[in-house]
């Protein structure tokens, strides 16, 4: 095996068993801690982005989402500082179960799925400058530009949204 | 060189697939994966913030199985894709915890299965 199939198996156990953390107890419980290990997955799923030559994404992974998505889920859980009883029960109902167990056998069929399917995609080869910041931004302001402009709208109707629906009185 | 046949090596050059080190199954069985984490998560958690967590690490799941398949198809299109799910995924946090925010200011609890002023 060489170097980048290690490394990749390093990173892939790591996003998940930090991700499967988030949503298992000591995340579930918790929510600060799985604030923090959250962010521990995104740093790992950041290298699996540099082993696709993604290496701009790499670094808007770990600047927007580590780095500004986080901090707020981490200010708000930290601001409400809930407890036990304001955090709620976790009820486990039998639908709960039925429905953990759907999304479980749907995905291990999805992966027996794609392994056989998509061994027959020839790769092409990658253009020079691939996954850099001026590749992308030709793209976007080549063929993505009108969606890009909306993005725009979009997060100034999300931060006038969350002013208004935190504000105490309106 | 004839320039033509030089069109046609290059053309013929840039048809020729590539082996990559890392196949492209291995990382849409980690996106599958992560997918059914995150959906796990929302189905199974009652609590608004691991909720929204969840929702995050479906996002990324996506992200990498759009970058997987950028690698494979050699263009930058699911790139720009990932950078719209990243913005979008920024917008959705903002709204979403203030949501919660608003929710503990009237329950006193995060509890999803205590949302229930719609019904009846």
């Amino acid at each position: 095996m060489g170097f980048e199939q290690i490394l990749f198996w390093l990173l892939a156990l790591g996003v998940i068993v930090t991700s499967a953390l988030v949503v298992l107890p000591p995340g579930g419980k918790n929510p600060l801690y799985g604030a923090l290990l959250l962010i521990v997955s995104f740093f790992f799923m950041s290298g699996l982005y540099v082993l696709l030559f993604a290496h701009t994404m790499a670094v808007l992974q770990i600047l927007v989402y580590a780095g500004a998505i986080m901090v707020l889920f981490t200010f708000v859980i930290m601001l409400l500082n809930l407890s036990k009883k304001e955090l709620g029960d976790e009820t486990r109902t039998i639908a709960k179960g039925v429905g953990v167990v759907a999304v479980v056998a749907l995905a291990v069929k999805t992966a027996l799925v794609i392994e056989t399917q998509t061994l027959n995609i020839p790769a092409k080869p990658l253009p020079a400058g691939f996954g850099g910041v001026d590749a992308i931004a030709d793209t976007l302001f080549h063929n993505y530009l009108v969606p890009f402009e909306l993005t725009g709208v979009l997060l100034l109707v999300a931060v006038i949204g969350a002013v208004v629906l935190a504000k105490r009185t309106l | 060189m004839n320039p033509v046949s030089d069109v046609a090596a290059r053309a013929a050059e840039a048809a020729a697939p590539v082996a990559h080190s890392i196949p492209l199954y291995w990382f849409l069985v980690v996106a599958v994966v992560l997918f059914a984490i995150g959906s796990a998560g929302v189905l199974a958690r009652r609590n608004a913030l691991t909720v929204l967590m969840s929702v995050e690490i479906m996002l990324n799941a996506v992200n990498l199985a759009f970058l997987a398949f950028a690698r494979e198809w050699g263009n930058m299109h699911g790139h720009v894709v990932t950078f719209f799910v990243i913005a979008v995924a920024a917008a959705e946090a903002a709204i979403g915890l203030a949501l919660v925010l608003g929710l503990f200011r009237h329950k006193k609890s995060v509890n999803l299965d205590e949302l229930t002023a719609l019904r009846n």
